[in-house]
């Protein structure tokens, strides 16, 4: 069985690699220059004695060999402790709890949009070459590809929330509502998902018309068009199928720009995710949610690649029997 | 079919892009080297009289919530950019080129170990981890380039592997080393000079990439200081005027990360449609 073997070949190179993550991240943090029990204290680290202080510090181990640090964050993550958020003053996996639901459904929504509308306009855009059509949407794709997500986010906002006032330019409910209705979480969902799906599916677009123009112009097509069947069947049936093929490799290859995207559009649209929150730990230093969240984010990076790879199988013949890729 | 296609529209496209590619980078290498030249800008100005103005001949860009000249500030950040963005990219590209040297000229183990580090590498999300560097060590340009670099060099290791795996197999390599040359002397004489070409490429493409690093960091707060003009920092900053209204604080530092960005992509696609044949055969783009 070749799904077995790829996931097998994955789980022993996923295992390292994310020893070596949380490694890095632990030395990374003890050559920091900041002194977390300062951080945490704040302005009261002034008036703060240095007996409490060596206390706090004893209390999170932290005057141990990074090594046995290491060792015991470690042990404390395989029994399910992730420890406690330094800034939030929260059980780390309580606010992981509370928010990856968040960002889930955001990038979910946003994933289901481009994986539609991607290949549709790019085979659009393959199908009628040079016209003005696939002119506008290549040009289209090129600029909002060199265009920083959280710029596109801004000008959604200004145009949609303050100039037409259609929606709202942030949050998760109204400011005033106690309860998060659905009508109302859609209404501010539109735009988060909308900006993401739009920044990340521009390289899918000119990935699949791309593809399709190359397929277009192999035996198979051409013999299928002498055959005397329709153009839509030949590009449908014949030249599709194979020109996305190599794009669920991409794909699984693109999830660390997902979560790049998920990041900022979080930001912009203070979605309240595992994403943004990320950037309110780095800015308060909070070591215990940051290091959780990096693991998150590079477990997701793998799981998409693992994913990507028994798509692979299932999709391609020549893998799935022969077993070569 | 090419000699009749060249007379057609489709043809000259790409000269014309070259150019209009081209003179954008002209245009704003000249300005961000000339115009710190004749006009000085005070970082810390604040004119609360002159603040939110619409653009207008005196201020072609408009002025932000505090009076700040969008235009001057936005040349400055520009050149705060290409600055960190350029030592980013030949940082990274120097650490990938030597990483992927050292995997291709050596084989075996070493390089299955090395190309196992980039794989490791690649799997991490990028911006999260400059974040997280950068958070670690308080946010300025030095941990900036920093985080670019470190995450940064693999593509340039995965370039200089292969074409050093290719080269190892030409007959000159193979002359060079039964004529009694070390590998040193190989690496320099024939390794090298035919790698400089990709070396520079990888460079060039890098540099917007890591300009688009420092820009999300900065928007961030992460990134360079909030009062130094950059550009993340000023589309951070304008968010407030945004939601005010007032458009122009945001959107023109954007543009001067989307021009320069979508110029050396261009130029890039150009060079790429040259050297490939099959491309060249039928402009595709």
């Amino acid at each position: 069985m070749t799904w077995v073997r790829i996931v097998t070949w994955r789980l022993a190179f996923t295992v390292p690699l994310l020893l070596a993550v949380t490694f890095g991240m632990f030395a990374l943090a003890k050559a920091s220059p900041f002194d977390p029990v300062r951080q945490y204290l704040g302005e009261r680290a002034m008036i703060t004695s240095p007996e409490v202080m060596a206390g706090i510090r004893a209390n999170w181990g932290l005057d141990k060999p990074l090594l046995e640090q290491y060792a015991t964050w470690l042990g404390n993550l395989l029994s399910g402790d992730l420890g406690e958020s330094r800034s939030l003053r929260l059980p780390v996996a309580q606010v992981i709890g509370e928010r990856l639901g968040w960002t889930l459904l955001v990038v979910g929504c946003a994933l289901v949009v481009m994986l539609v509308a991607g290949p549709v306009v790019g085979t659009l855009a393959a199908w009628r070459r040079d016209s003005w059509l696939d002119r506008l949407v290549t040009g289209a794709a090129y600029t909002n590809e060199a265009a920083p997500v959280f710029w596109v986010g801004l000008l959604a906002i200004w145009v949609f929330s303050v100039t037409l006032g259609w929606l709202p330019a942030g949050g998760l409910t109204d400011a005033a509502s106690t309860t998060v209705t659905l009508p109302d979480l859609l209404r501010h969902m539109v735009l988060p998902v909308a900006v993401l799906a739009f920044s990340q599916s521009s390289w899918l677009l000119l990935f699949v018309r791309e593809s399709v123009i190359g397929v277009l112009r192999e035996d198979f097509v051409t013999g299928a068009r002498a055959r005397g069947l329709r153009g839509r069947t030949v590009l449908l049936r014949h030249a599709l199928r194979s020109a996305l093929l190599p794009f669920i490799t991409i794909m699984g290859a693109r999830v660390p720009e997902l979560v790049t995207g998920a990041i900022l559009v979080e930001a912009v649209f203070s979605w309240p995710g595992v994403a943004g929150t990320t950037i309110k730990a780095a800015l308060s230093v909070d070591f215990p949610l940051l290091a959780a969240l990096t693991l998150l984010a590079t477990l997701a990076v793998v799981a998409g690649n693992l994913l990507a790879d028994l798509a692979y199988t299932v999709a391609d013949p020549r893998v799935r029997v022969l077993g070569v890729g | 079919m090419t000699i009749a296609q060249d007379n057609t529209g489709a043809a000259r496209r790409p000269v014309r892009r070259l150019r209009l590619a081209l003179g954008t980078l002209a245009v704003l290498v000249l300005a961000v080297v000339l115009v710190p030249l004749i006009v000085q800008l005070d970082q810390q100005l604040v004119d609360l009289r002159t603040a939110s103005l619409p653009p207008s001949p005196g201020h072609p860009f408009g002025t932000d919530e505090v009076g700040r000249d969008v235009l001057l500030r936005s040349v400055y950040g520009l050149r705060v950019s290409i600055l960190v963005g350029l030592v980013a990219a030949l940082a990274s590209v120097m650490i990938g080129g030597l990483v992927g040297l050292a995997a291709g000229a050596a084989g075996g183990t070493a390089d299955r170990l090395l190309m196992r580090m980039v794989d490791g590498f690649n799997a991490l999300p990028h911006l999260l981890f400059g974040i997280f560097i950068v958070a670690l060590f308080a946010p300025s340009a030095v941990a900036v380039v920093v985080s670019v670099a470190v995450t940064h060099w693999t593509t340039a290791a995965r370039i200089v592997r292969s074409e050093v795996l290719s080269l190892r197999g030409r007959p000159f390599v193979d002359a060079a080393i039964s004529g009694g040359s070390g590998r040193l002397r190989v690496i320099r004489r024939h390794f090298l000079p035919n790698l400089a070409p990709h070396l520079l490429l990888a460079t060039v493409l890098m540099i917007p990439h890591a300009i688009w690093h420092e820009t999300a960091l900065s928007f961030l707060g992460l990134g360079l200081p909030p009062h130094l003009a950059s550009l993340g920092n000023m589309i951070n900053d304008g968010q407030r005027s945004l939601l005010a209204g007032d458009w122009w604080p945001s959107l023109f530092p954007g543009l001067f990360i989307l021009l320069p960005t979508l110029a050396v992509s261009a130029l890039a696609q150009h060079l790429r449609d040259r050297t490939n044949p099959r491309w060249r055969s039928e402009p595709v783009l």
